[in-house]
């Protein structure tokens, strides 16, 4: 065939970036082992405990320049939450900061060369989307009761479109947690796909510098977008416990 | 040769999905472009919409992710 | 990609998202994660830095109504200032007023004086000038009287005194 001969000169491996590997030893990943995904979720933990624990530790009226960035990354969500769920979501800002902060690191870390981007694990992502979806549901049915079921309801629509448009709101609604995990697992495997491909193609001298030029530009649209699905991930969050707060449209 | 003709379909069969990555790009920049042509008209309402805008984004951006997913999975999994 | 090894290594390893064995491990240690996370936050973090916002925000009220205050204390500082200048400027006005009284009351009791002094001295020339005059008269009325007495006298008459002072009395009235 006539890549063959290419294949041996051109190794892509784009998805090698993704294998969860112990990082002792040579068994088997088992639920504790520890792997490269504890390493760098440990590594998330103290970014997070470095930014928002020793940054502030100061506690200083004039901030200095982590403390204003933990001091932004608050009001920011807190702002978010505030705008998008009114009031009453205040109480949950603690647990929406947790997916953000999270998420923020894991992205961010995960563009470091070498790295391992524990956010584009699909396990990873549907824990989070699902672990959102359970709770906006419960809280929709302990704050609304049987009232929350008046999300599906469509009551401004006209009487004999109203059952297709609950069937279709059912639907979507149990797409969310799909779409939410999958949105961020995908946009970020894809990114790192795309540069790993990228990167490949720099092994052909004649396309090197259009590849190196192109794993630079793909690289600060990266950037962009683990701050972005991170946002995405957080003001959907908000979005969801806002219908939970407030089902009826 | 069996195999080589199933893989083909699979190369085949991915490259059509990728072109939900493309559509999804429409999508995007519909979306991008309709709030700019909006912002533009009224650019005191812009500042408050911008969530929409990502969030909107977002659920364009989501559908070709599943595109792009399943090109992979026919790349990589099947 | 397409050769019979790399194919057989894709059926070995597939995309590693979908390798259901490491699953387990990642959930564990993405809750063991979340979990410490939310610890961090919502222990420590998050009240920290709410505290730190809202002593700044203090912090900037109070300066604001320091400010307001201390622009308040230049205003009056100012009123009274000008209230103080407006006071002695009166005073002095006050001053000045009574001492031209002063002055004018002095003057008036000299001016008083002098003129008593002045009257007294004129009524004292008046009464030595009447007392002269009354002296004179009686004087020409003796030297009337005698000067007539002798000249009738000598003239060979007898002189009559009291025909004389009648005529003297009748002369000098004439």
């Amino acid at each position: 065939m006539a890549d063959e001969a290419k294949g041996g000169a051109l190794e892509f491996h784009p998805m090698d970036q993704f294998i969860v590997k112990p990082l002792f030893g040579d068994g088997g990943v088992g639920v504790f082992s520890f792997t490269n995904v504890t390493l760098w979720l440990a590594l998330a933990v103290l970014c997070v405990f470095a930014l928002m624990v020793l940054g502030t530790s100061r506690r200083a009226i004039i901030p200095s320049r982590t403390q204003s960035i933990a001091e932004l990354a608050y009001g920011f969500v807190y702002q978010m939450v505030e705008d998008v769920t009114g009031k009453d979501g205040i109480k949950y800002f603690p647990y929406i900061m947790t997916l953000f902060m999270f998420i923020v690191f894991a992205n961010f870390l995960g563009l470091i060369p070498m790295s391992f981007t524990t956010t584009s694990h699909i396990a990873v992502t549907a824990v989070l989307g699902f672990g959102v979806f359970i709770a906006v549901t419960a809280i929709g049915f302990i704050k609304n009761g049987m009232g929350f079921l008046s999300l599906f309801w469509v009551s401004s629509a006209p009487l004999p479109l109203r059952p297709i448009l609950a069937l279709i709101e059912v639907i979507s609604y149990f797409v969310r947690p799909v779409s939410h995990s999958i949105r961020l697992a995908g946009n970020l495997m894809a990114g790192h796909a795309v540069l790993k491909v990228f990167a490949g193609f720099a092994q052909v001298t004649a396309v090197a510098p259009i590849a190196v030029l192109g794993v630079t530009a793909i690289y600060g649209l990266e950037v962009l977008v683990a701050f972005i699905q991170a946002y995405v991930f957080t003001i959907l969050t908000c979005v969801y416990l806002k219908d939970a707060l407030h089902p009826h449209h | 040769m069996e195999g080589d003709i199933a893989q083909m379909g699979q190369f085949i069969g991915a490259g059509l999905a990728a072109i939900g990555s493309g559509a999804a790009a429409i999508g995007v920049g519909h979306v991008a472009g309709n709030f700019l042509a909006g912002a533009l008209r009224n650019p005191s309402a812009a500042g408050g919409q911008t969530a929409t805008l990502f969030i909107g984004i977002a659920f364009a951006e989501a559908l070709g992710i599943f595109s792009f997913l399943v090109a992979l999975l026919l790349m990589f999994a099947v | 990609m397409a050769t019979e090894t790399s194919t057989a290594e894709k059926v070995e390893s597939g995309l590693p998202q979908l390798d259901i064995s490491t699953f387990g491990h990642q959930i564990f240690w993405l809750v063991v994660t979340l979990i410490v996370i939310y610890m961090i936050l919502s222990r420590i973090a998050l009240p920290r830095i709410a505290s730190v916002l809202a002593e700044r925000r203090g912090t900037i009220t109070n300066d604001l109504a320091k400010a307001e205050e201390l622009k308040k204390a230049a205003v009056t500082a100012e009123e009274n200032y000008n209230k103080a200048l407006a006071d002695a400027r009166a005073e002095a006005q006050e001053i000045v007023a009574k001492a031209k009284a002063d002055i004018q009351a002095d003057l008036d009791v000299a001016m008083e004086k002098a003129d008593a002094e002045i009257a007294a001295r004129a009524a004292e020339s008046q009464k030595a000038i009447d007392e002269i005059r009354a002296g004179a008269v009686d004087s020409i009325k003796t030297v009337a009287t005698d000067t007539a007495g002798e000249l009738v006298g000598v003239l060979g008459g007898k002189a009559d005194a009291k025909a004389i002072n009648a005529a003297v009395a009748a002369r000098m009235k004439g």
